[in-house]
């Protein structure tokens, strides 16, 4: 064990990347801290209830609940090592200074730091449906939330729509957990799926899991639909139906809530606010900060790891969350093992493949703009339409999200662009005939997420200080 | 491929005061080029607070500022859109005796430009304005003076110029230019080339790098306003703030948001600047100060600019002191958004008459002739 009590690395995110990160610093004898918004550790796909729930991590996390033990029992086993900073948020950061503020005690202070690892994670891709903003509609990621972290199901018959593996996980979840699924409607097409079976038989334990939920739905009575377009959500006070289409025909299936999403994005405001240098990635179809293949960014002492600089999924998360600290490490002096770092660089590369695969089996939908009526509200915070984002490119000639939010207010309420940005940069993509590529990104700037006026710190020399 | 264009006017800088010069010279019927080398209205004039007040200003200013107020007052007509300006009144407090002192002062000394100011205090401040802190004790309210967003207003300004017939080169950085003793040459890269009998520099806070080249150099430095803006809050305010002696200002938009402005923003390179932690914090002590309603509010969103500041915070405008048809229109100190679109009629008029009809002696660069370089205060 090598002792390096001056290195102390700052963990930003304590899902499958941070921890893998926490427990490698760790093992080479440094007591990182690790700061993260949960309460408790493990991220979204292994989200932890509260200490008090009594289901299994069987019935939580089903085929997934090996690995999800194995990701929460190396932060228990951390205990006492690793300097741990649960409910906290980064809302910005300045001079080597994080900004954090602590939710339950309404304290804000600042962590300086030398090296940092960003494993801020990912949240929904969100394309937004006519009636998405009803009560009772959720994203998928939510809807697992809801089910790991509060114990409860976001309706009693639920619709999944969408696409991407967590459409299928989640039904999967939903149905175990004994709530009635009344159908999972899949963007992609079955044909999508079988053509992709070669890319994801490289992984063959996860292709076979995926065929599993799909099979053991199948089983249970779930009503499966393919290359389906979903046409809107439709209630009063609450989502009571889902319209979709399939071969050109309308369907109408009642149901009291509904979970939808399409696939995942990173969460890349840190790495912004940090300088990492961004590059428009296409396996991803969004902008991410650059990293070379063993975590590092593009600033000297900042790594990225996990789905917060691209997705990749929770086991790469836990590799690359591995890599990361041991770059880092090695990036100080401090011996580690080559033949590890080098495997576990192998092994994300080889995931590529399998990544690209997922792709192929859960496109997405690209005709998703051109269907985009001109009523269909886009942005949520500020009810911003496709329509008033189409006329401002036609009146304006805005080609660009930044110029297109400064005209429309897209992307500027409460969530910063987190839920809309992708919509609307499709929709600038398609209204401008360009490439997705070429419209570029919303600048992030602080806070990450809104923070209350009187918590802003105030600059102190003296780190660590509560100002609050 | 060199575009090459022959014209008769060319402008350095999209910003509201090249934009509004473009389109005043489009309307004398002139030809004119303006060269951006990002988006017209995305640095300062489209990021700023978004005041349209005269109050304040150096009386030097007020006849320029006059001039803006009833273009401002045109604003649909001239470009087909309001930009959100409204007159809502703008309302600066005094926080001390003497203060309110020095309001009722500029009243006075303001008197011949009929601003129509009027000094609250008392009973009446508390009964106008019930969501004020305690630390006011009055303030003067200039009634038409007003606000507006800076997103919109400033690439209208673009906009109107092209739809008049200006040819606007967005995304164009200027690399070179060249003076022939008769006409200027500019270069873009090796797409365009540029040559015109008259150059208009107004490339706000870089405007100094041309100044330079024709031995115009002032001394002038960057600044960076730190700004804030909160979560929409039921609306309770018409007026926009600001205080006597500078700190905070602040607005509400017809969306419910706090629009927030004080201090100093941090440089991030030449080109970015974002707030900064200690502005944000004074900020927010300051504006929960004057709007104890704010305490529980969110800030969403934060961000700056980069402005230029001269040492008497007056702008450049006009005429070159070394160069025929070269003329000045930069360094506004962080409040040239009212005033720009007269300083763009200005700059027209300097073009096509040799003089402009508002006086603008107070800003001749030739007052920096024999200043030696200082630091100027940032102060908001």
């Amino acid at each position: 064990m090598t002792s390096t009590p001056e290195l102390q690395p700052v963990i930003v995110g304590a899902g499958p990347a941070g921890i893998r990160a926490a427990q490698t610093l760790a093992a080479h004898g440094l007591r990182p801290i690790v700061i993260d918004e949960a309460a408790r550790a493990g991220g979204q796909i292994y989200r932890r209830p509260p200490a008090h729930f009594k289901r299994t991590p069987q019935t939580l996390y089903g085929t997934e609940a090996a690995r999800a033990a194995a990701v929460h029992a190396a932060i228990d086993g951390l205990q006492g090592r690793i300097d741990h900073r649960p409910d906290s948020l980064v809302w910005s950061v300045q001079d080597q200074q994080l900004d954090v503020l602590h939710g339950p005690t309404q304290t804000t202070h600042t962590v300086p730091y030398g090296q940092l690892i960003v494993a801020t994670g990912a949240t929904d891709r969100v394309l937004p449906v006519p009636g998405w903003t009803l009560p009772g509609v959720y994203t998928l990621g939510g809807a697992q939330v809801a089910l790991k972290f509060q114990g409860c199901a976001i309706g009693s018959r639920v619709v999944f729509a969408g696409t991407g593996p967590l459409l299928y996980l989640v039904a999967y979840q939903y149905a175990k957990a004994g709530v009635e699924v009344a159908a999972v409607l899949d963007t992609a097409r079955f044909a999508d799926q079988l053509a992709a079976v070669p890319a994801l038989l490289r992984q063959p334990a996860v292709f076979a899991k995926g065929v599993y939920y799909v099979a053991w739905l199948r089983a249970h009575g779930v009503a499966l639909h393919s290359g389906v377009r979903l046409v809107r959500m439709q209630g009063d006070e609450r989502v009571r139906s889902v319209v979709w289409a399939e071969s050109g025909r309308e369907h109408t299936l009642d149901c009291d809530a509904v979970g939808f999403g399409y696939a995942l994005r990173s969460e890349t405001q840190l790495a912004d606010l940090l300088g990492c240098r961004f590059a428009f990635a296409p396996l991803h179809r969004a902008h991410l900060p650059e990293r070379d293949a063993a975590g590092r960014s593009s600033v000297p002492g900042v790594y990225l790891a996990g789905d917060g600089a691209g997705i990749m999924g929770a086991d790469a998360a836990e590799w690359a969350g591995e890599l990361a600290a041991l770059t880092l490490l090695a990036d100080h002096g401090v011996a580690v093992d080559a033949q590890r770092a080098n495997r576990l660089q192998q092994k994300l590369e080889k995931l590529m493949g399998f990544r690209a695969g997922l792709e192929r089996a859960f496109p997405f939908p690209e005709d998703w703009a051109a269907q985009a009526s001109d009523d269909l509200v886009v942005c949520r915070c500020e009810n911003i339409t496709a329509g008033e984002l189409r006329r401002a490119v036609a009146n304006s000639g805005a080609d660009e999200m930044n110029r297109l939010k400064a005209l429309t207010r897209v992307g500027m309420g409460r969530c910063q662009g987190r839920m809309c940005g992708v919509a609307a940069a499709e929709i600038l993509a398609h209204a401008t005939g360009r490439p997705v590529a070429q419209v570029g990104r919303l600048r992030g700037q602080a806070p990450i997420k809104p923070i209350p006026i009187h918590l802003v710190p105030a600059d102190s020399p003296t780190h660590e200080e509560v100002t609050a | 491929m060199t575009q090459r264009i022959v014209t008769d006017v060319a402008i350095v800088g999209g910003g509201i005061v090249g934009s509004s010069a473009a389109l005043a010279l489009r309307r004398m019927g002139l030809r004119v080029v303006l060269l951006e080398r990002d988006l017209c209205g995305s640095r300062s004039s489209g990021v700023n607070y978004g005041g349209v007040r005269r109050q304040g200003r150096p009386i030097s200013q007020l006849p320029l500022a006059q001039r803006a107020h009833g273009i401002w007052g045109r604003l649909p007509e001239l470009l087909g859109t309001d930009g959100e300006y409204i007159r809502s009144g703008h309302f600066k407090i005094a926080r001390s005796e003497a203060d309110l002192a020095a309001l009722e002062a500029y009243r006075d000394s303001a008197r011949d430009f009929d601003l129509g100011i009027d000094i609250l205090s008392g009973a009446r401040l508390r009964a106008q304005c019930p969501w004020l802190g305690g630390k006011a004790v009055g303030g003067s309210l200039c009634m038409e003076d007003g606000q507006a967003n800076p997103r919109l207003v400033s690439p209208a300004f673009a906009l109107a110029a092209r739809r008049a017939g200006a040819d606007i080169h967005e995304r164009t950085r200027v690399d070179e230019i060249a003076h022939d003793g008769q006409f200027f040459h500019l270069r873009a890269g090796n797409t365009l080339a540029v040559r015109s009998q008259v150059l208009l520099n107004c490339a706000g806070a870089w405007a100094n790098r041309i100044a330079e080249q024709f031995g115009d150099a002032v001394p002038m430095h960057s600044g960076h306003p730190a700004m804030a803006v909160t979560e929409p809050l039921p609306f309770f305010m018409h007026w926009s703030l600001g205080v006597e002696g500078g700190s905070v200002y602040c607005r509400q938009v017809a969306r419910g948001n706090l629009v927030l402005g004080g201090g100093p923003g941090r440089a991030l390179d030449a080109d970015r600047a974002r707030s900064d932690r200690a502005s944000m914090a004074a900020l927010a002590t300051q504006a929960i100060e004057l709007l104890p309603v704010l305490r529980h509010a969110h800030f969403i969103r934060t961000w700056s600019g980069t402005e230029g500041y001269l040492p008497d915070r007056q702008p450049v405008i006009g005429p070159s002191r070394t160069t025929t048809g070269l003329f000045h229109g930069f360094g506004f100190a962080g409040a040239g958004f009212q005033v720009g679109p007269a300083v763009g009629e200005v700059l027209a008029e300097l073009v096509s008459d040799g003089r402009s009809t508002t006086p603008i002696d107070a800003f001749g660069i030739g007052r920096f002739a024999h200043t030696p370089v200082v630091e100027p205060a940032l102060a908001h």
